[in-house]
Parts: C-alpha cells; sequence; structure tokens
C-alpha cells in the first residue's frame, strides 16, 4: 500500500513542475492543495486497510501471539486456524444458506420490483398515486416498528423459521427500493419502441418481458447490486425472524461464533472466520467496483 | 387477431378520418391485459402488504396493548406504554443514546465524505479542464471498501481492534510510548464507549457517501468551475460557491438516510457491545425494544417503543428538511427533477432495509 502510495505522491508533485514557468504562486498552491489532499486520502486509507491486513494477518497467528505481539507477521503460518473456523462455525453450512436465501430473494424482487415499476411508471390508472406513496412511507419506516407483528405475522402463516418466509420477508423489504430505483428508469425508456412493438402484434406480456425489460437491464444491473449488498448483509430481519440454527444465515452465524468466543478464547480462528467471510464479498466487488461507482452515479442522476 | 376487430369494427361504422388519431393508447379490457394488471400489480402489492404495511398498521395498534406474545388475551391499554417508558430510566438513556447517535454519526460522517469527495474531485492541478487527483481509482476504491463488509463483521473487525488486550489499537498507542492504553477497554469505559461506536458506524459509510458525493460533483457542470475559476475563484470558494450549493439536495438526503441508520445502529452495537455497554452508556433503542420483546415476552411494550423510534425517525427527518429549507435549500429544484430525486433518495439508502 505505502509504496503504491508513495509512488502515486512522487508522480503527483511531478506534475506542477511543468506549470510552473507559467505561473509560480498558482503552481505552489496546487501543489499544496494536492499535497494536503493526498495527505488526507492517504491516512483514511490507512485506516481502511490496517484493520483489514490486522485481522488477515492475525487470522494465521496463536493466540498467544496475537496477544504478545500484535505487529508482527506469525512466525509459523497457522492454516489450521481456517479448518477450525470451517467446523467450528460451520460458515459452509450458513454461506450455502446465506446464498440460497439471497439469490432466491434477489430474483424475486428483481422480477417483482421490474413489474411493479413498469406499471406504476407507464400506465395511467386510478389509485396509482396512492401505491406510489404507500411504497414511499415503506421505505422510510424503521424496520424495528413492524418487527414484532411480523414475527406474528409469519408464524400464522407457518412461515416462522423457514427460508420461504426469510426470503418473502426480504422480498417484500427490498421491494419499495428496487420500484423507485426502476420506476424512474421505465420512465425514460423511450415511448415508439413499446407503441412500435404493440403493433407488431405482442402483447402486454410479451411487450414486457421481451422489449421493455432488455432495455432496462443496465438499470436492473445497477439495483441488484445494491440489492445483493443491502440483503446479503441483512442481521436484524434473520436474527428475529429465523431462529433455527440449521438455517441460520452467515451474519448470524457470525455473530453467535463471536460471542460464543468470549469464553473460550480461539483469536486465530475468529480472525479466520471474518476472513472466509469476507473475502468473497471483496472479490465480488474488486470485479464489478466500476460497476458499483456507476451505479451509485445512476442513482444519483437519473 | 384481437387486435384487428376494432379496427374491423370501426372501419365498418365508416368514422370521420378525425376520429381515430390521438389516442395512444387503447383502454380495451382484455383476458391478456387484466392478467398482466393482476399479475404484475397485484402479486408484489399482496407480498408488499402482507410483509410490511400489516406490520406496520398492527404495531400502531399493539403498542396500546398489554399483549405478551403467546396468549391469545390482551388488554388495551391507550397510552399506558407510553407513559411507562418515559419514565423508565432505562428507556430514556437509550433515547438519550441514539439521539447522540443521530446528531454526530451523519455529522461526522458526511464532513469525512465530502473531503474525500472533495480531495479526489477537484484536487487536481486548477489550470485547464477540471481534472482528478492522482490516483483518484484507488482511494475511491479502498474508500469503499468497508462499506461491503457485512455491517456486523465491522463490528467484530473493531470489537478485536479495540480489545483491551489484543487489540491493535492498544498495541499501536503503546508502542507510541503511550503506556497507559496498555489494557485501556475502549468499549468498557464509560468516557469512550459511545464515542468508539460512533467512530465505527462512521469507518463503516464514509466511503459509500464519498462514492455518491463524487458522483454528485462529476455531475456538476465542468464550465461552472472554469467560469469561477476564469473569475478568480480560488478553491475554497468554489467549493463553497459552487460544489456545496449544487449538491446540497444530494448531502440532505444522505444525512436523513445516514441518520436513520444511526437511529438503528442494531448491528453494530450487537456485534460490539451486546449487552449496552458500561452503564448503560451505548444502549439503543433498537437493542432494549429487541430484548424487551425476544427476551422478555413483552410484546405490547416492545412494540411502544418501535412507535416512539418511528415517530423519533420522521421528526429527525422533518428537521433536517426544515434547516434545509430555512437556509435556502431545496424546493424549487427539487420539483423539477423529482423522479430523480427520488431514485437519488432510493440510491442513498443504499439497498434493503
Amino acid at each position: 500500500m505505502s509504496v503504491v502510495a508513495a509512488d502515486r505522491k512522487t508522480a503527483s508533485d511531478r506534475e506542477p513542475a511543468k506549470d510552473r514557468k507559467l505561473t509560480r504562486v498558482a503552481a505552489g498552491g496546487d501543489r499544496r492543495f494536492a499535497a494536503i489532499s493526498h495527505a488526507l486520502l492517504i491516512l483514511w486509507s490507512v485506516i481502511v486497510i490496517v484493520p483489514m491486513l490486522w485481522v488477515l494477518m492475525s487470522s494465521f497467528k496463536s493466540t498467544g501471539e496475537i496477544l504478545s505481539s500484535p505487529f508482527s507477521l506469525p512466525d509459523h503460518w497457522r492454516i489450521e486456524n481456517y479448518a477450525n473456523a470451517w467446523t467450528d462455525a460451520s460458515i459452509g453450512k450458513y454461506f450455502l444458506n446465506s446464498v440460497i436465501v439471497v439469490v432466491s430473494a434477489l430474483i424475486l424482487v428483481m422480477l417483482l420490483g421490474a413489474m411493479c415499476a413498469y406499471i406504476l411508471a407507464r400506465f395511467e390508472f386510478p389509485g396509482r398515486r396512492l401505491i406510489y406513496y404507500v411504497m414511499l412511507a415503506g421505505l422510510t419506516f424503521p424496520v424495528f416498528l413492524a418487527i414484532v407483528p411480523l414475527f406474528f405475522q409469519l408464524q400464522n402463516f407457518g412461515l416462522l423459521n423457514t427460508r420461504l418466509g426469510l426470503i418473502l420477508t426480504y422480498v417484500a423489504f427490498a421491494l419499495p427500493f428496487t420500484m423507485f430505483f426502476l420506476y424512474a428508469f421505465f420512465r425514460s425508456l423511450p415511448h415508439d419502441v413499446y407503441e412500435a412493438a404493440l403493433i407488431d402484434g405482442a402483447g402486454d406480456w410479451r411487450a414486457f418481458f421481451q422489449v421493455m425489460l432488455p432495455m432496462a437491464r443496465p438499470g436492473m444491473a445497477a439495483v441488484a447490486i445494491f440489492n445483493f449488498l443491502g440483503l446479503w448483509n441483512q442481521f436484524l430481519l434473520p436474527v428475529a425472524l429465523n431462529t433455527d440454527q440449521d438455517k441460520w444465515v452467515l451474519t448470524q452465524g457470525m455473530a453467535a461464533y463471536a460471542s460464543s468466543q468470549v469464553y473460550d478464547i480461539d483469536y486465530g480462528a475468529l480472525f479466520a472466520a471474518i476472513v472466509i467471510t469476507v473475502v468473497p464479498v471483496l472479490i465480488v466487488y474488486c470485479v464489478f467496483q466500476r460497476r458499483i461507482a456507476g451505479s451509485v452515479s445512476q442513482g444519483t442522476f437519473r | 387477431m384481437k387486435d384487428t376487430t376494432p379496427i374491423a369494427k370501426t372501419a365498418s361504422r365508416r368514422p370521420k378520418p378525425a376520429a381515430r388519431g390521438g389516442r395512444p393508447r387503447r383502454r380495451k379490457l382484455t383476458f391478456d391485459r387484466v392478467t398482466f394488471f393482476l399479475a404484475f400489480l397485484g402479486v408484489p402489492l399482496a407480498i408488499f402488504v402482507i410483509f410490511v404495511l400489516i406490520p406496520f398498521g398492527e404495531a400502531i395498534f399493539w403498542g396500546m396493548t398489554d399483549w405478551r406474545g403467546f396468549s391469545p388475551d390482551y388488554n388495551f391499554v391507550g397510552f399506558d406504554n407510553f407513559t411507562k417508558m418515559f419514565q423508565d430510566d432505562v428507556f430514556l438513556k437509550a433515547l438519550r443514546n441514539v439521539a447522540l447517535l443521530a446528531v454526530f454519526v451523519p455529522l461526522v460522517t458526511l464532513t469525512l465524505a465530502l473531503g474525500v469527495a472533495v480531495a479526489i474531485t477537484l484536487g487536481g492541478p486548477s489550470k485547464g479542464p477540471v481534472r482528478g487527483i492522482r490516483g483518484a481509482s484507488f482511494y475511491r476504491i479502498v474508500s469503499f471498501f468497508p462499506y461491503v463488509v457485512p455491517a456486523i463483521i465491522v463490528g467484530l473487525i473493531w470489537a478485536q481492534m479495540y480489545d483491551p488486550n489484543a487489540g491493535l489499537l492498544n498495541g499501536v498507542l503503546t508502542g507510541l510510548g503511550l503506556d497507559r492504553f496498555d489494557t485501556f477497554a475502549w468499549l468498557g469505559e464509560k468516557a469512550t464507549a459511545m464515542p468508539s461506536v460512533m467512530f465505527v458506524i462512521v469507518w463503516g459509510l464514509v466511503g459509500f457517501y464519498a462514492v455518491l458525493f463524487i458522483a454528485a460533483i462529476k455531475g456538476v457542470p465542468a464550465e461552472l468551475y472554469e467560469a469561477a475559476r476564469i473569475d478568480g475563484a480560488g478553491r475554497l470558494r468554489t467549493t463553497v460557491s459552487i460544489t456545496l450549493p449544487a449538491i446540497r439536495d444530494s448531502v440532505q438526503t444522505a444525512y436523513i438516510y445516514l441518520g436513520i441508520a444511526a437511529l438503528d445502529a442494531f448491528v453494530y452495537v450487537q456485534a460490539m457491545v451486546p449487552n449496552g455497554g458500561p452503564d448503560n452508556s451505548t444502549l439503543t433503542i433498537s437493542q432494549r425494544l429487541f430484548n424487551v420483546a425476544f427476551a422478555k415476552q413483552q410484546f405490547g411494550y416492545a412494540t411502544a417503543m418501535g412507535v416512539v423510534l418511528a415517530v423519533v425517525t420522521l421528526v429527525f427527518a422533518a428537521l433536517v428538511f426544515l434547516v434545509n429549507r430555512l437556509t435556502g435549500g431545496g424546493e424549487g429544484e427539487s420539483k423539477r427533477k423529482a423522479p430523480g430525486a427520488r431514485a437519488r433518495r432510493a440510491a442513498a439508502k443504499g439497498g434493503a432495509g
């Protein structure tokens, strides 16, 4: 990290030098501003990266080493920490549960959200605005207001402690966000393509699935990324509504594993468990980071 | 097939040509269209109503009962739960803690996020077109990192960082010669517990809002900056006079959603101080609600707390709107691009729940 940073710093110092002939004062100001900016950004980068590196490094150490020498590299790289974490914390099982629940919920919410957004954005009918504002309220109220009634609602339907119940709840709470994002997107799609499809004899169903939905793909990708992060990181809903340990999702499993460590501390395994949890998301992030940044700006400037 | 029938009919009636034009959509209710509406609107709305709307509605009613869950009996107690709540020292403490979170977390997060965003986008040379700083994408990627780490893991990582004996923080501080931090319990001392928790929430969220602001600043027409430069405005002046007003609505939206996140804070405190911290100094309403409901089974009372939390949230949002309006922001502009503003609001929330 520090090598990269230092490298960039010298590069930025070189830059204003070219301009110096023009106006000495402005270039000096530039350089000072750039230096301050870099200092600030590097400081923040260090604050962000160091804890993560420390976790990674400690995940290969024994508890004794972590306590006695927090900075040094491990004497002996204890891969067995990872094996311990995998078996003690049942990370594999929870990971699979998370994947099942989140992927199902994601597919469902993208489909239903797109459908709903499409109807609200492209058709005039009585009650349209009412539905819109009720959804907006759903986006604003805290989940905690609903959590207790939701518990009993799921119990009444026999969905408490089931994957299906959790999936449906995820869908319901992610729906307003998905709808609003895609609403703006469907509004901006050109009307004539839709008209052309109708003239060519497509019904409403075909017009949506074969013409409008494919056109909305960039918007769908952006929302899907946000929904994935939001649902993958979800903690409150599973903790309250999914208490059967065999169906725990990853966030629940990690919280429970960490609190079980209070009595019998194996720091190395705990850190290894954290690394196992974080690495897949970080890889996904690094692959899609351009797209994610794009998604944020898309949300901002549609 | 069925599309041809109306034309055939109208043709047989020989309408005047003018009557045919001008109506873009047919309103005829075909079987196709009815099933289409039922499926497309009905299914999502049914799920939304069952799992979101009804629970919200029920919450308001149950908040006025003494219901304890597993028996069907309950009494309607009106506002008793609320009067009880405001005599409950533990709850009042939680309310105070949450107010602190709602004030400081958005303030610090947004200041840092704006700082990062301005440094990245406007840190380049002031000559010629506006350019970003060198290594902009590196900084952007790194500062966004914590946002993709699940919040519970962020909490767990920092719980370890703060650990009195094994934590890195005390290791660094003693390494710098500050021996009094040898076994200092950051989350165990009344004075430091809350600030420590706040810092972690900020750490987790800055990156997202920085990226949001970077996008907002890039959306400001470059001519504005260039014109200001030609007029001799310095960096401070352009930041204060151009950047901030231009991204004002983004800041307002971010402020509201950060506030909502801070008022909740459940994941973070559960990860770091599940017991409420020293002398309940980090206890949040959400934690209190969760325990009263699922450990003590006082569902009526717990739901009433949910109502208070919702009211606090709405009051907070209204305050932010009001302050923004009073200081001259908002309205005119937000009306012009209403759908975009809404999508942005949605984006600022950054996903489900």
